[in-house]
């Protein structure tokens, strides 16, 4: 088995009214149940937007910190899904139905130490 | 008896055998870079060996034997216990001897480079390296860029394969004619970039068409029920069979219109023309098949005059439902223009969304033809702003000039 991160993207800004947003997250919900009832459940979670972030580098003797995302763009990470997977399509097949539920894109990127088990 | 084996005749072998060779392997170990070097390896030793006892009945085999053992070798020699596991698992493969099983794992490694998560230009080059045996630099040369640079190209997109946990397996039914159609891009785009390549040296890319027909036949022959790998090997055939007559003795570009065709190759369009109607029957059309049929249709012409254009617009229209193109609307504005006159065509070209030189060539011709010279010349010059090749360039700049009243 190997291990995928799924990353959504999110537009940034305000997001969608209740009545577009509800529906989506019944469905995110009903697709990790899926996906933890098919054993491929690692982890999961959703973040605030970017206005909220905070990067930190090592200036030397120092700390810099500057508020706001790392990369300035009109999309970021919203959330992401850890999977595992037999192969690159097994985790395609997750986030094919990911991208649908949530109409968002998303990145799949495999896991350096992948198999845990 | 045999000891004059020549190293071009160990290079043919090498050609016909590199990508069976590697297919069978990476079955085995389970990792591209190793089989690769493995049957490189075996090739190595068949260049010291053969000249002296000659080309073994079976040289897949003998390739695939060696390569094998090499691999065990190689393993024992790290000698640690991970690869001690890959040992005994190497030892118990067993070689396929059917011809069959091999062209499984061939199947197996195209669906590999082929594979939609790659870049398609890393597609391409994966499979003129895997599946051909195009070396690096021959792979390098077709597509101009410098060896390092496809070098690259090949070991990153190798490390996706691995990294990513991209199969090595023929997709299931359901799948399989999705990801079929990126197998046949492949090979129509090595055959495209051979045929109407916008630069290059005419030797490399002579060689890509023979290379993009050779994989098309081998598909034809792993897949005989897919209609559409029928129909891209009678499209590249049918193409290729009016090779001799699209260029004149000074390399300028000819129209379909002025081509001799005497010059036609009848063998290749007698195997076209059968590969069309065998795929037809089957009832399954598709964009490859519509396009053979398309080509067959000119081929069957006596002359220009004689082209079935109503037959050749349904076809258009076809084609339109199934794979709807800029391009493919281009062309079927051409066919208007032969049935219907060049002011209908005119009218057409506003609602192709194209800016390529070909859309500007069109315009340029059909008002050439209304004696619109003025505005012809114009359009001639925006198509020869957009393309480099030089045969086209060449014979847009024929055109241009021999308009009436422009010097």
């Amino acid at each position: 088995m190997k291990q995928y991160l799924l990353n959504i993207y999110q537009p940034d800004g305000n997001p969608p009214p209740p009545e577009v947003l509800e529906p989506i997250m019944r469905a995110l919900e009903a697709l990790n149940a899926e996906i933890q009832a098919a054993g491929a459940w690692v982890f999961a979670g959703g973040l605030h937007p970017p206005s909220t972030s905070t990067v930190v580098r090592s200036g030397g003797q120092e700390m810099l910190m500057t508020d706001g995302p790392y990369i300035e763009g009109k999309e970021h990470i919203g959330g992401f899904t850890v999977i595992q997977a037999p192969d690159l399509d097994a985790a395609l097949e997750w986030a094919r139905k990911l991208a649908r539920v949530t109409t968002l894109p998303i990145e799949v990127r495999p896991f350096a130490f992948g198999s845990f088990e | 008896m045999k000891a004059t084996v020549t190293s071009s005749q160990i290079d043919r072998v090498f050609r016909a055998e590199y990508g069976r060779a590697v297919a069978v392997l990476v079955r085995a170990l389970g990792d591209i870079d190793a089989a690769e070097e493995a049957v490189q390896g075996a090739f190595a030793v068949a260049v010291e060996h053969w000249p002296a006892r000659g080309i073994p009945p079976r040289p897949a085999g003998w390739i695939i034997t060696t390569a094998r053992r090499l691999a065990i070798d190689r393993l024992r020699r790290e000698a640690t216990k991970e690869r001690h596991a890959q040992v005994l698992l190497l030892q118990a493969f067993e070689e396929p001897r059917e011809e069959q099983a091999m062209g499984d794992d061939q199947l197996r490694l195209f669906f590999t480079c082929c594979h939609p998560a790659l870049d398609p230009a890393a597609q391409v080059a994966l499979t003129l390296r895997l599946l051909g045996g195009l070396t690096t630099a021959e792979v390098a040369r077709a597509f101009l860029v410098s060896e390092p640079t496809m070098a690259q190209r090949l070991v990153r997109s190798k490390g996706k394969i691995r990294a990513a946990g991209i199969p090595y397996r023929v997709p299931a039914a359901q799948e399989l004619s999705a990801r079929l159609g990126s197998v046949l891009a492949v090979v129509y785009l090595i055959f495209n970039e051979g045929h109407t390549a916008s630069s290059g040296e005419v030797l490399a890319r002579d060689e890509l068409c023979a290379e993009a027909m050779r994989l098309s036949r081998l598909l034809v022959d792993l897949l005989p029920y897919e209609p559409e790998v029928q129909g891209l090997l009678a499209l590249l055939l049918l193409v290729e069979s009016r090779r001799a007559a699209r260029t004149s003795a000074d390399g300028a570009l000819v129209l379909l219109a002025d081509q001799d065709r005497a010059l036609w190759d009848r063998r290749l369009i007698a195997e076209g023309h059968s590969l069309v109607r065998a795929c037809l029957r089957l009832n399954r059309p598709g964009p490859y098949q519509i396009q053979a049929a398309i080509q067959a249709v000119h081929t069957d012409a006596p002359s220009v005059q004689a082209t079935d254009w109503a037959q050749v617009l349904q076809l258009y229209d076809q084609l339109m439902a199934v794979a709807p193109s800029a391009v493919v609307a281009l062309n079927r504005a051409v066919v208007v223009g032969e049935l219907e006159g060049p002011a209908r065509a005119l009218e057409l070209l506003d609602f192709v969304s194209l800016d390529g030189h070909l859309l500007h060539a069109v315009r340029a011709d059909l008002l050439r033809r209304l004696g619109r010279h003025l505005e012809a010349a114009t359009a001639y010059q925006a198509a020869l702003d957009r393309t480099q090749n030089a045969a086209e360039r060449e014979f847009l700049r024929q055109r241009r000039d021999s308009l009436p009243g422009i010097v």
